[in-house]
């Protein structure tokens, strides 16, 4: 059975608890988007147009560093928010996307979101908040992962 | 020949602080710095998954390690040490044949009865996985026993991963969930890349039946039970393996108290609420 | 001379009198049944417990002044045995001794065969017990005797002991034996206990039996049958003793208090003066912590293994591979005083403090244990939950 667009964003968790007229408001930013393993999401520098909720798949957030290629520094799946930077300018992507796994996932436009929450206020802010919650339970992660924990002296 | 050579007229409980001198059977290198060590005793040695022994080295010194193997083979039993001083250094320098003073087993075990008829979650980090895998052998050895069986085991890089090709074996059962991550991956690694607490929130368990088993860093181990809490966890269905400075193992020495608790035998494994009172306060 | 010796045998709970010019024959009597004798004696300005023969290698007219960071010998104007309080040694230092072998092992081939030590203790009789040393023996005996591994070194040392205690005459400058119910009357756990009394050119001993062992002992010393005004004059003189405690401490829920002011400031204020220096632990008659040292000789084909007493204050006490869980002092005096007076009830159903007063003499900067309760209770935040937790639990 083919689910609704509607329907998909209801069941992300990411969206959970949103007002039904919300969901409405935004679902004609939204598509449903398929990306084969090993497939390029976006690239860093690219400008920052789409963001993605991962449904299903394994994506590698990564950095290119000069004499040691892509460099993963964190993956993401099914549940997780992909991307950020559309939220502020430059909107620019400071990291590439590559799925390791075929992967599928919500897109949402990020210039016409902006502007619904820019139009509707309340939007805004119930979308900051579950962003900011995405944003630092990233950086709690990220904080940990930078500890070394397993290293010897842990 | 006897691999295991008993001291005349000693039993091993005569006097506590004396090892039994026990010849390596095998050992085998992990990882760059992790390595197994197996022992075939004479006489019957039994523990109970999360106990330890104190390992001696002939005029060197001695450490506490978890018993990494089955806890249903009684002729045999192994060690996963990592060298962190100059006891371990000097453990691995040593061949099939030499002789390690043991002491034990001693300490607290892991809540596997308690667990039957519930969601098993099985936490580790990096070594943490060691004192975990008697665990997971006598959990698969009973299967039918318990509900979901989920293993999340997160290291330092894919080259740090421990008993890879047991992880390997174990994540293809139709009926346990594995899930490895590296805080860094490397050129060819596909596999998920972040702390093992990301992957808490997507483990397919229900938190109202489930009991949680973690070993790890003490900080890593702190991060999880955040989350597993935030899973709705309570603070009687989730235990932790702690680890803290031992010389005699037998609660005498002072040196591995935590609180009122003696880590020697009042854990290392503890039921989360009998030191919730302090577990993450700073310096305790 | 005050009378011959009975014909009547001795029984428990006798109490009777032995004047100061028959003393010697209490000695007489433990050596004759092989007991090496050890009790007060002054060294090195101060009163040391050591090997003692006689009556006079006793402190005698010798007495303690005692206060914060401050011990001195003065003279007495009185020839008391036991005018004094307690030293800076505590009897555990026979019970549990500061350096012992446990085993040698020798390489053979591959392997190495180990040979322990088989605890011989001497014989031994303490002379000079005080109140608060009885109950701290009795807390070392919970801690050695009552867990789930016994040390067989101190079973073997303390049933081996005969104990004649000593009933304060005065207290000291910093005793708190009344705070921790510990003193200043010895009541349990003696062969035999005396009260010194010296009045109207009298000098004696008011003697009461706790053992049969004891009342074979005492049967080869001269004395008399003890009458009413005897004993009520050695009650007198406890009772006198314990309205004179130097220090007080307020135990009601002391427990719960130390648990629920792991970040109180006062741990940050001491802090700055503690000098880590590990005094008290020396001192402290209750305080156990040891540590296990292997060592070989240069050729390698000798190993020992020595267990020694070690202090929570040093720096590597709590050292874990790569780091130190209690590398301030602020957490390493904060796990002394919170074990002492808290969680050594948790673990061992009593307090570990006996009111001695040695930790505070014997700081070099006079930090007071009783002053530092006293100051986290006076100003304990207002808001603090009474159930065990700050409010600060990182898990609830």
């Amino acid at each position: 059975m083919i689910q609704s667009l509607e329907r998909v964003i209801e069941q992300h968790p990411f969206f959970k608890g949103l007002e039904k007229a919300h969901i409405q408001f935004i679902v004609g930013c939204a598509k449903n988007v398929r990306f084969a393993e090993g497939e390029v999401i976006f690239r860093e520098g690219d400008p920052a147009n789409e963001f993605y909720f991962v449904r299903e798949g394994l994506v590698a957030v990564e950095l290119m560093v000069p004499h040691r290629g892509f460099t993963t520094v964190q993956t993401v799946g099914a549940g997780d928010v992909l991307g950020w930077s559309w939220l502020l300018p430059p909107y620019q992507w400071r990291f590439g996307a590559r799925t390791l796994e075929a992967t599928r996932a919500l897109a949402f436009d990020a210039a016409c979101l902006r502007a619904k929450c820019e139009s509707d206020h309340h939007l805004g802010y119930e979308l900051f908040k579950r962003l900011s919650s995405v944003i630092t339970e990233r950086l709690e992660a990220t904080r940990l992962q930078l500890m070394d924990l397993y290293g010897v002296g842990a | 020949m006897a691999s295991g050579l008993e001291q005349p007229g000693i039993a091993a409980a005569a006097d506590p602080m004396v090892p039994r001198p026990l010849r390596i059977e095998r050992m085998r290198q992990d990882t760059h710095d992790t390595f197994t060590m197996d022992f075939a005793p004479e006489s019957e040695f039994s523990f109970a998954p999360g106990q330890f022994n104190m390992l001696y080295v002939f005029g060197v010194g001695e450490v506490p390690i978890s018993i990494s193997s089955d806890a249903a083979r009684k002729s045999e039993f192994q060690h996963t040490i990592r060298v962190v001083g100059a006891a371990t250094s000097a453990l691995k320098q040593m061949k099939k044949g030499d002789a390690v003073g043991i002491r034990g087993p001693f300490g607290s075990s892991w809540p596997v009865a308690e667990a039957e008829g519930h969601d098993c979650l099985i936490l580790a980090g990096g070594i943490g996985l060691a004192p975990l895998r008697p665990v997971i052998y006598t959990v698969l050895a009973h299967r039918q026993k318990y509900r979901r069986v989920v293993i999340l085991y997160g290291t330092r890089t894919p080259e740090d991963i421990l008993y890879a090709p047991e992880l390997k074996d174990w994540r293809g059962k139709f009926d346990l969930d594995v899930h490895v991550t590296v805080d860094r991956g490397g050129r060819d690694w596909r596999g998920n890349v972040g702390v093992v607490t990301s992957l808490i929130s997507r483990a397919a368990f229900d938190p109202s039946n489930a009991v949680a088993m973690l070993c790890g860093p003490e900080v890593m181990m702190r991060f999880s039970l955040l989350e597993l809490q935030k899973r709705g966890l309570t603070a009687q269905r989730m235990y932790l393996s702690m680890e803290r400075n031992m010389k005699c193992a037998i609660g005498l020495c002072g040196h591995c108290q935590y609180g009122p608790t003696f880590v020697c035998k009042d854990g290392p494994v503890f039921r989360l609420d009998r030191i919730a009172s302090i577990f993450g306060k700073a310096e305790v | 001379m005050s009378g011959s010796p009975a014909q009547v045998p001795l029984q428990v709970n006798d109490h009777l009198v032995v004047d100061v010019s028959d003393f010697d024959e209490l000695f007489q009597a433990l050596a004759n049944r092989g007991y090496e004798i050890v009790g007060p004696t002054v060294r090195d300005g101060a009163i040391v417990y050591d090997r003692v023969t006689c009556t006079n290698d006793l402190p005698c007219g010798w007495t303690d002044e005692q206060a914060g960071g401050s011990y001195r010998l003065k003279r007495r104007a009185d020839a008391a045995l036991f005018g004094y309080a307690v030293g800076p040694h505590s009897w555990k230092k026979f019970l549990h001794p500061p350096v012992e072998r446990l085993w040698e092992a020798k390489r053979e081939a591959s392997t190495f065969r180990i040979l322990p030590d088989a605890p011989a203790p001497p014989k031994r009789a303490f002379l000079g017990v005080r109140a608060c040393e009885l109950q701290a023996i009795a807390v070392q005996d919970k801690v050695f005797l009552k867990g789930p591994y016994v040390e067989p070194g101190y079973q073997a040392r303390r049933d081996n002991v005969f104990i004649v205690a000593v009933n304060c005459g005065q207290a000291g400058g910093t005793c708190f034996c009344v705070s921790m119910n510990a003193g200043p009357k010895a009541t349990f756990g003696y062969d035999l206990s005396l009260t010194e009394v010296l009045s109207d050119g009298a000098h004696h001993f008011v003697v009461h039996v706790g053992s049969l062992l004891g009342a074979e002992v005492l049967s080869e010393v001269r004395h008399r049958t003890a009458g009413g005004a005897d004993t009520r004059a050695a009650d007198e003189i406890v009772a006198e003793t314990a309205r004179h405690m130097g220090r007080h401490m307020d135990t009601a829920g002391i427990k719960e208090l130390l648990y629920r002011n792991y970040e109180h400031p006062r741990w940050e204020n001491v802090a700055e003066r503690c000098l880590t220096c590990a005094n008290c632990t020396m001192v402290c008659p209750t305080c156990f912590c040891t540590t296990v040292e292997d060592v070989t000789d240069l050729g390698g084909e000798h190993a020992e293994r020595w267990r020694k007493w070690d202090s929570c204050f040093t720096m590597d006490f709590s050292y874990i591979h790569g780091g130190t869980v209690r590398a301030t002092t602020k957490s390493r005096y904060r796990q002394w005083m919170t074990h002492k007076l808290a969680t050594w009830i948790d673990q061992f159903g009593s307090s570990g403090c006996v009111g001695c007063g040695r930790c505070i003499t014997w700081c070099p900067v006079a930090i007071d244990i009783t002053e530092e309760v006293r100051a986290i209770r006076e100003s304990e935040p207002a808001s603090s939950p009474a159930d065990g937790r700050d409010g600060n639990d990182p898990i609830a």
